[in-house]
């Protein structure tokens, strides 16, 4: 089963190429399908020249701990994929990523556990010894730091954590003094890799590392609230890149290192991408702690509307943008909404278009994908900046199940959402929303909007709504 | 170990980590979970390194805990590879569907 050494430097050669072809056409939409499938085949080619280089001498045992390992991994992943709902899928991608932290600092792990165990295995000295040790270090830091931090992640955008039948929300809690405790802990642990350089199998040092890694996620993580949340998971999607390059550094593998700076330092542009587009910056989001943590209560009310009142409005109506939010994901009405568009086109001659906000959901692009699913076309989708303009022209602003991304209080200089860009829809000429109560948004504020006079409120669940306006349309 | 090949490391490390943030310029905002996706997949390359651990743990005979950890970071890292590639597949697909829809 040995092949040749200079086939497996070229094998993986071939996959890093692969990889960058495949993350450059993931970044153009009419490429991105085909960017996927580069990607895939360049994991395809470097599992295969791995595995073809392996001399399994101990016979078919060997075979079944990778082959079982491969097997048993690939199936739980395919499962999870094709299982998870749309709205699940930014916590599916969190979880995965520290899966892959882990998997980093595992390998970190298993490879110094070789010298504890095995005292026959002789360590290497001076500057190999040095590398090594090092990069194991630095992969645990960053591999454990992911994994943790990915968890708490995932629970921050589901919201919460059900143990035994009662539903805990994720708390926020980040005062201002935890940032120099983790500056602290930061430094311990690479103080404590200098020591490990010295006494390279006392496990006391290593476990330290570990922990202390373990807490530094949870930390980062902690005080940062659930508006911010793919700004998180994307640097940490970016932190696993750099686990996976120093656990390359470990075992001197070229893949390994290129593959995974890629995604590390490509992974931090997405991320400053996405911080640009809620118009924050990257260092205000990690170490100045934000909303969620103080809910302010409601206490005003508002009278709801019903659907035949909204129909009669939408009857007349010359242009219709509607601003769709996380409560059309949680309700999945993607195809009602469409189907109210393609009917109000038809019946009364109205211009429809949609705004999207580029946070709307809890994840950059989540409504995209969930109106692409319904078939709405791609030129009806409008960003924010290019779609506020056209809101004082348009007759009615039907927002469904969104509520922080259109909230007024964003534009004043104080609270959790202070700075962060709006639709506007509060300029239209009526405003429509389905919602299920008055309750507040993600951020925890209040929302002006729905008290003022020009806006109807139907409350319900979004399909239930939709399915109500578009019977109601129907009538007319 | 040759320090040669450690300097051949750290200039790999380094000419990707610039050629990392030349390669994403502009995303649409549709791509950005896609993207992600896909870049997170790519980094359950960890699998090589698995692997590799998995084997010279076994081949060593005495290092039954490394063997262990090794296995269970196979077992991760395929998770994040063949999940993060399907999931990322899927999310293009409703997209790629969209497309065919308009003509």
């Amino acid at each position: 089963m040995m092949i040749d050494d200079q086939w497996i430097g070229i094998g993986y050669l071939f996959s890093a190429a692969l990889f960058i072809f495949g993350l450059k056409r993931l970044s153009h939409p009419r490429t991105a399908p085909r960017g996927n499938q580069l990607g895939a085949m360049g994991m395809l080619v470097a599992v295969l020249t791995t595995v073809l280089q392996m001399e399994l001498g101990n016979g078919i045992e060997g075979w079944i701990l990778i082959g079982g390992g491969l097997l048993l991994g690939g199936l739980i992943g395919w499962i999870m994929a094709v299982r998870v709902e749309m709205t699940g899928m930014p916590e599916m991608v969190a979880l995965f990523n520290g899966f892959g932290g882990a998997a980093s600092a595992l390998v970190a792990l298993s490879e110094s556990w070789k010298y504890i165990e095995d005292d026959t295995l002789e360590l290497p000295t001076g500057l190999e010894l040095e590398v090594m040790i090092v990069a194991a270090g630095l992969s645990a830091l960053v591999g454990w730091m992911t994994l943790t931090g990915s968890l708490l992640a995932m629970f921050k955008l589901k919201g919460g954590v059900e143990i035994f039948g009662k539903w805990i929300r994720t708390p926020t809690w980040g005062p201002s003094w935890l940032n120099p405790v983790k500056a602290l802990l930061f430094f311990s642990t690479l103080g404590l890799i200098y020591m490990l350089i010295q006494e390279p199998t006392n496990t006391d040092y290593l476990f330290a590392i570990i922990g202390i890694s373990c807490i530094l996620g949870i930390l980062l993580v902690l005080p940062i609230g659930g508006a911010d949340m793919p700004v998180v998971v994307s640097l940490l999607n970016s932190l696993s890149g750099i686990a996976a390059a120093f656990t390359g550094f470990i075992i001197s593998n070229s893949v390994l290192i290129v593959a995974g700076s890629l995604v590390g330092a490509s992974g931090l542009i997405l991320t400053f991408i996405m911080c640009k587009a809620m118009n924050r910056e990257l260092i205000d989001v990690l170490f100045k702690a934000f909303g969620g943590s103080d809910r302010e209560q409601v206490t005003r009310t508002k009278v709801g509307s019903d659907a035949d009142e909204v129909a009669m409005m939408v009857d007349g109506a010359q242009k219709i943008i509607i601003v769709p939010g996380y409560g059309m994901a949680v309700s999945q009405c993607q195809h009602q909404v469409k189907e109210f568009a393609d009917l109000v086109s038809e019946k009364f001659d109205t211009e429809v278009k949609y705004a999207i906000h580029p946070v709307a959901g809890r994840m950059p692009g989540h409504m995209n994908v969930l109106l692409a699913e319904a078939n709405v076309p791609y030129e009806k989708l409008i960003e924010m900046d290019e779609i506020n303009p056209e809101m004082p022209e348009a007759d009615i602003a039907l927002i469904i199940g969104a509520n922080d991304t259109c909230n007024p209080a964003a534009r004043t200089k104080e609270g959790p959402l202070a700075g962060m860009p709006i639709i506007d829809a509060d300029m239209a000429r009526t405003v429509v929303i389905i919602k299920r109560s008055l309750s507040v948004g993600y951020a925890g504020v209040d929302n002006d909007l729905f008290y003022m006079d020009k806006t109807m409120m139907l409350f319900g669940d979004g399909k239930k709504m939709m399915n109500e306006l578009n019977a109601a349309v129907k009538e007319l | 170990m040759d320090p040669t090949i450690l300097i051949g490391s750290i200039t790999l490390f380094v000419l990707s980590i610039f050629l990392g943030f030349e390669l994403i310029t502009k995303v649409p905002a549709t791509l950005h979970t896609p993207l992600m996706s896909g870049a997170n997949a790519i980094s359950g390359i960890s699998i090589v390194g698995a692997l590799l651990g998995a084997n010279v743990a076994y081949d060593g005979g005495d290092t039954v805990v490394s063997g262990i950890l090794a296995f269970i970071a196979v077992v991760l890292a395929m998770i994040n590879v063949v999940g993060g590639f399907a999931v990322t597949n899927r999310m293009l697909n409703m997209i790629a569907g969209k497309k065919r829809g308009d003509k």
